[in-house]
């Protein structure tokens, strides 16, 4: 009986090996290489950056270091949020170092690039954390998978539900580059589209300290509601003197992109109450309270919703290329789409074939300082967004099979 | 509402009001790199990293030590001052009579060093440090709500510039200060301890930014890259002021940020550049800028 056993495990020992071995051969140079662009050090380092690379090293390691006998290999680099860094790290990962896949992609702008260099070169681009929609729309790729949450999710989630409610003025607080351009159009057609009104807006640019002439002019506006589409530091400066001029118990102010390192940098007495949208929150299960947990065991801090995603989105691309038997851009994009991703990041999640990664958003309420029971205590989910109302529809044009 | 061609007046004022605040601020740290590069003429590229760690210790003393924000205000600026001290005595001071560009240099390394080692620890996403009890609230005034703490950082940072002015232009101290650097040796032969002299000076001078950073935490984001943000526009004003004229540049300070607040009214888009335009226009047609001598 004994010998049955042994001679049963050893055979199917030796057919997990020939069929690895066969599949083997589908592996570009004999390893699958994962590169991880990020802010490191700057104004976005806390929402992706080096968490984003414990993030991927943390799927690999789960996933057992290797994929059909090969070796995964991880490699990453700072775009210091400028797209021609960006593009040439990528450019050089994928023509002489054999990179297969770039994940982690943080600012728009660099993502823009860097996502044409590696359609170019037929590699995979896995977006974290890019809030615009246009690399799904008008720059989509069949190489592109865009994870997380986007810029449409965010207007969707925390601007509809409010002119709902009857909150019709508008005015809008916004980060004079791309990204806040975007966000602001796509929040003001949601606004349109559901019977409210735009009254006025603003540009700062980006980086400005101080916001209190902003503020006059929004209190002065006759706005029901300030949205503020900004985001990183230029989020904090603006929330602290809407709080200081007292314009939060005037009218209600939205932030359309909040990172839980944000909302964690802010006075509970200010930010409490806030309603913003998010991909994720750390301590909506014990699924996600496990991943975190550990996350923060080796990162010091609760993941930012793009660190979750960064996982999700290595994982899933892991799995695939599994499947697939190569690690082959079509063929591996192939099962990632036909694949629904179910982790505790993704729920309810497909990946269309635009490329936009179609997953449950969750609207969420800042807590007050009494609610808190801890530093990390900082949201309470109010509702779960099905993905299918959270994101934009898909375009004709974008429908890679 | 009371409107005069078109524009609501009461926003002007509002506009004038904040720009006002903002210049204090420009004031207060314009006014460090003046005296530092007027007395010693040390281009000081480290100055927006000093107002960072002014802000960060202050954080830190409430959050590890529980000192208050009063007794901040007092201490950080020392403590401040004292690693000014120390970069003069210990990494200025054997290249003082090198070219100005090296201090430049050194300085801007310090910074980007500081600002690399304080993300490194921190983070990029900034602390939060609350306003004081005592200058919570405001008032309402007939164009807008003046922030307590707003009105308090117009009256503290005047009261220190207008202090810093008179003793470096109007007392005994402030002529052997202005002698010593002005003919060293001469001062020496007196027996007047000079190098002494260049190194307190320096630590003033830093000093004034720690104490600006202080002011600062409460308002604005503590993040290891306040200082770089603000330190540009600060030069941009140290040189329309006059390189190295104290009065010149407490006065510039105040009236940028008052040309600023006003763009930020009419054209918000350009009010991160219009001090710059404004550099341009006064490099071209008085290039010692406005309060400077003519060398």
């Amino acid at each position: 009986m004994k010998s049955l056993k042994k001679s049963l495990l050893s055979a199917a020992v030796a057919s997990v090996f020939a069929v690895s071995g066969a599949q083997a051969a589908g592996i570009s140079d004999d390893k699958v290489k994962i590169g991880v662009l990020a802010d490191m050090g700057g104004v976005y380092a806390d929402v992706c950056g080096p968490g984003c690379v414990t993030a991927v090293k943390m799927a690999v390691e789960d996933f057992g270091g290797t994929v059909l006998g090969k070796p995964i290999e991880i490699v990453s680099a700072d775009d210091q949020n400028k797209p021609d860094i960006g593009s040439a790290k990528v450019r050089e990962w994928v023509e002489s170092q054999g990179v297969d896949a770039v994940t982690g992609l943080v600012a728009s702008s660099v993502t823009g690039a860097v996502t044409k260099v590696l359609t170019d070169n037929k590699k995979i681009a896995l977006i974290s954390t890019s809030a615009s929609h246009a690399f799904t729309t008008k720059a989509c790729s069949p190489y592109n998978a865009h994870w997380t949450y986007n810029v449409v999710s965010l207007a969707n989630g925390t601007v509809k539900p409010m002119v709902k409610d009857g909150k019709k003025k508008w005015f809008f607080i916004t980060a004079d580059y791309a990204f806040g351009h975007a966000l602001e159009k796509v929040a003001s057609g949601v606004i349109n589209k559901n019977g409210g009104e735009v009254v006025g807006a603003v540009r700062a640019p980006l980086g400005t300290t101080d916001f209190s002439s902003y503020i006059l002019q929004a209190q002065s506006s006759g706005a029901d509601v300030v949205a503020l589409a900004n985001a990183g530091s230029d989020f904090i400066n603006s929330l602290k003197t809407a709080a200081e001029f007292g314009l939060t118990e005037m009218m209600d102010v939205a932030g359309l992109l909040v990172f839980t390192p944000n909302a964690q940098a802010l006075d509970p007495a200010i930010a409490g109450g806030m309603k913003l949208t998010t991909g994720f929150y750390w301590d909506l299960d014990d699924q996600t309270r496990e991943w975190s947990a550990r996350f923060k065991e080796r990162h010091g801090s609760i993941p930012a919703m793009g660190q979750a995603g960064a996982y999700s989105m290595t994982m899933h691309y892991l799995n695939s290329i599994k499947e697939a038997g190569t690690d082959d851009a079509d063929a591996v994009m192939k099962v990632m789409k036909k694949n629904k991703p179910n982790d505790f990041f993704a729920r309810n999640a497909y990946l269309r074939n635009d490329g936009r990664m179609v997953h449950d958003m969750y609207q969420v309420r800042i807590k007050k300082a009494n609610e808190r029971k801890n530093a990390d205590d900082i949201y309470v989910v109010e509702k779960v967004i099905p993905g299918d109302e959270a994101f934009q529809p898909m375009m004709a044009q974008c429908d890679f099979k | 509402m009371a409107t005069f061609l078109g524009i609501n007046l009461f926003g002007l004022f509002g506009q004038l009001l904040v720009g006002l605040i903002n210049g204090s601020f420009y004031a207060l740290l314009s006014l460090g790199l003046a005296i530092i590069f007027g007395l010693l003429k040390i281009i000081n590229f480290a100055q927006g990293a000093m107002y960072m760690l002014g802000a960060f210790f202050a954080w830190m003393a409430l959050q590890y030590m529980g000192i208050n924000y009063w007794a901040a205000l007092i201490f950080v600026p020392l403590a401040v001052g004292a690693i000014g001290i120390l970069m003069e005595r210990f990494l200025l001071r054997p290249i003082a009579n090198e070219d100005h560009l090296y201090s430049l240099l050194l300085t801007f390394g310090l910074a980007l060093i500081l600002q690399g080692a304080f993300t490194h620890m921190f983070g990029s996403s900034g602390m939060s440090y609350a306003i004081p009890e005592e200058l919570k609230g405001g008032n309402r005034l007939p164009f807008m709500y003046l922030p307590n703490y707003r009105a308090w950082i117009i009256i503290a940072s005047l009261a220190v510039c207008v202090a810093t002015w008179y003793m470096i232009e109007k007392t005994k101290l402030g002529a052997y200060l202005r002698a010593g650097t002005e003919n060293p040796q001469l001062m020496q032969a007196f027996g007047i301890n000079v190098p002494l002299i260049v190194t307190l000076t320096f630590g003033f001078g830093v000093g004034l930014a720690g104490f600006a950073g202080v002011m600062a935490a409460p308002v604005y984001s503590v993040s290891p890259d306040m200082g770089s943000n603000m330190l540009i526009v600060v030069f941009a004003i140290v040189v329309i002021g006059g390189m190295g004229s104290i009065g010149g540049a407490i006065l510039t300070g105040l009236g940028m940020g008052v040309v600023e607040g006003l763009t930020k009214y009419f054209y918000p888009e350009a009010s991160t550049t219009v001090i710059f335009a404004v550099m341009v226009i006064v490099l071209l047609t008085k290039p010692a800028g406005l309060f400077g001598k003519e060398a």
